[in-house]
């Protein structure tokens, strides 16, 4: 498989430098580690809030990294946690003194390493909360989870949670919109192809040429069925009924909608997507209120979309609206 | 270097030397029910922590530890980083007056206990609680109750993280990546649970050894099971 890269052992040391020269007055990469935070940060006065994961995912996580989002991210390694120590890391460098939001995506490596480290800092004197995101519809347990898997929802997370930070509340408000996004989101996803890492350099799992598979993880890990492809119609159909139905949403509620690539989806797709997307919200008698298209959490090369729908009201409105500038979001 | 602290050090040494010769078998175990890097992981942790800890100036017990598990920690990664290490550093905190039979419990007792946190997992899950869980138990017992000497305590804790090994056999999994295989993790040894008797296997052979004594034998006596039933406790089951 071809891929620009040099050694797969060196790739996300060197994407990291290479996102801090791209945004030399917004990213900084903490010495020895792989954590990027804002330039400008700790912020006095604000709630920190911070992510990880592992690289692959891009933009998320350091390209949320901003005004009106997150103080700082952890990479780990391609589909793997970042350790417990950089996550201590990570929390320290962004605490100004007002306390730190941790937002974890439900995996198994993340949940450990991200809780050893909160307890760490907590032994500092760090006041720290977490909330875990667990949006994935598509399965109870999976192969890195207890539990629902954490996927694109996370993004409102940190928007949300981030406008509300920013606005200057505690602590303990910052964590209850976080909770609140958590509780009104779902996202379903589907592969058209899978993921190529770059330590393997070829497909992590087989799809026939006439196959997707429905229900797909960000890692290639399995979905809940492999069926023969469809049209753009009838897979949105079906992950936009998984979701909802999850959701059960009442007539005329507002939703924001997102309809993110998987790295390897033109915009012409996902445009095609939020199409059919639309039409079968307005038929189910929901408004949406604002419609996100793009590629913000990505599963490295694989094909694919995954659909998110989040239930909204004037306080999630508010903020999902509120101003933010990050690398891969902008809100004016 | 105090006495105490040149003993963990020696601990240390000895642990990285048997998880390096264990390493494909480690391995080994991993590829059958999980991600085959359990092995190579572990051996390089503590490698690594070896060299931490031969590094330090006169250390004492916890300061050695807490280097031990913050290596662990940043080198083994995965969920073993903070099972195995992070546990660690918490529960070195215990040592802060050295180490007597009163501090060993206490630290076995704060291992135990993050790792159940960590991993919420309990006994009958088939996981290193497996192994961990009947070893501090009859560590602690033997001491506090039995009035045995600490070398026999920890011969019989051994003894117990033995049986706990092979208790994970013929149990499925509840816990790790191994729970997704469902009943097909059935038959299988856990790799944590197997790196967790060498650990401790290797801690009774140093103290034996800096004590002058042989490996003290034990009489196999059923190992002290915690209270909770199994089949009550970490209890996600449905099926």
């Amino acid at each position: 498989m071809k891929k620009l890269i040099n050694d797969p052992d060196d790739v996300v040391d060197e994407m990291l430098d290479g996102m801090t020269a791209a945004y030399p007055d917004r990213l900084r990469r903490l010495p020895d580690t792989q954590v990027l935070v804002r330039d400008d940060g700790p912020v006095e006065g604000k709630v920190a809030l911070v992510t990880g994961g592992g690289s692959g995912h891009e933009p998320t996580h350091a390209g949320y990294v901003g005004d009106g989002m997150l103080d700082g991210a952890a990479a780990g390694d391609v589909f793997s946690s970042p350790t417990a120590d950089e996550f201590e890391e990570l929390i320290g460098a962004c605490d100004a003194g007002d306390g730190v939001l941790a937002i974890i995506k439900n995996y198994e490596g993340d949940v450990m390493n991200f809780e050893t480290a909160i307890e760490l800092a907590e032994m500092e004197g760090i006041e720290v909360e977490s909330v875990v995101v667990n949006d994935d519809v598509a399965v109870e347990d999976s192969l890195y989870t207890s539990g629902r898997r954490g996927v694109c929802g996370t993004i409102l997370v940190h928007k949300a949670a981030g406008a509300k930070a920013a606005q200057g509340a505690d602590l303990s408000e910052v964590k209850r919109v976080a909770e609140k996004v958590i509780d009104n989101v779902g996202t379903m996803g589907t592969a058209l192809t899978s993921c190529v890492t770059p330590e393997k350099g070829e497909p992590t799992f087989d799809l026939g040429d006439d196959e997707i598979e429905l229900g797909i993880g960000i890692h290639g890990e399995p979905g809940t069925e492999r069926t023969d492809v469809m049209s753009a119609d009838e897979i949105t159909e079906h992950l936009t009924e998984a979701v909802l139905d999850d959701l059960d949403l009442d007539e005329g509620q507002e939703v924001l909608t997102i309809v993110n690539g998987m790295g390897a989806t033109p915009q012409m797709e996902l445009f095609v997507v939020n199409r059919r997307l639309q039409e079968l919200l307005g038929e189910r008698g929901l408004e949406t209120y604002d419609a996100w298209v793009g590629d913000y959490m990505t599963s490295l090369d694989m094909a694919g979309a995954s659909i998110t729908v989040c239930a909204v009201d004037d306080e999630l409105k508010e903020l999902f609206d509120a101003p933010a500038d990050t690398p891969a979001l902008t809100k004016k | 270097m105090s006495d105490d602290g040149a003993a963990v050090v020696a601990a240390v040494e000895a642990v990285a030397e048997r998880i390096e010769a264990e390493r494909d078998h480690l391995t080994q175990l991993d590829s059958a029910i999980g991600d085959a890097d359990h092995g190579g992981n572990m051996a390089r942790g503590w490698a690594e922590a070896a060299d931490a800890a031969r590094d330090l100036d006169d250390p004492d017990p916890e300061t050695v530890a807490k280097t031990v598990g913050k290596t662990l920690m940043s080198e083994v990664g995965g969920a073993s980083g903070p099972l195995f290490g992070g546990s660690l550093v918490f529960a070195a905190g215990e040592l802060d007056g050295g180490i007597t039979p009163e501090t060993a419990v206490a630290f076995a007792e704060t291992y135990l206990e993050k790792v159940e946190d960590r991993g919420d997992a309990r006994v009958g899950d088939q996981t290193m609680v497996d192994a961990l869980t009947p070893a501090v138990h009859t560590f602690k017992k033997s001491i506090e109750v039995d009035n045995l000497p600490p070398i026999e305590a920890l011969a019989k804790a051994v003894d117990a993280a033995e049986r706990g090994v092979a208790f994970t056999v013929p149990i499925r999994a509840r816990k790790g990546r191994a729970s997704y295989l469902g009943w097909r993790s059935v038959g299988h040894q856990d790799p944590g649970a197997t790196s967790t008797l060498f650990i401790l296997e290797e801690l009774l052979a140093v103290a034996a050894e800096r004590l002058g004594v042989d490996v003290p034998e034990t009489d196999a006596a059923s190992p002290t099971i915690p209270d909770e039933d199994p089949d009550d406790a970490g209890g996600s089951e449905d099926d």
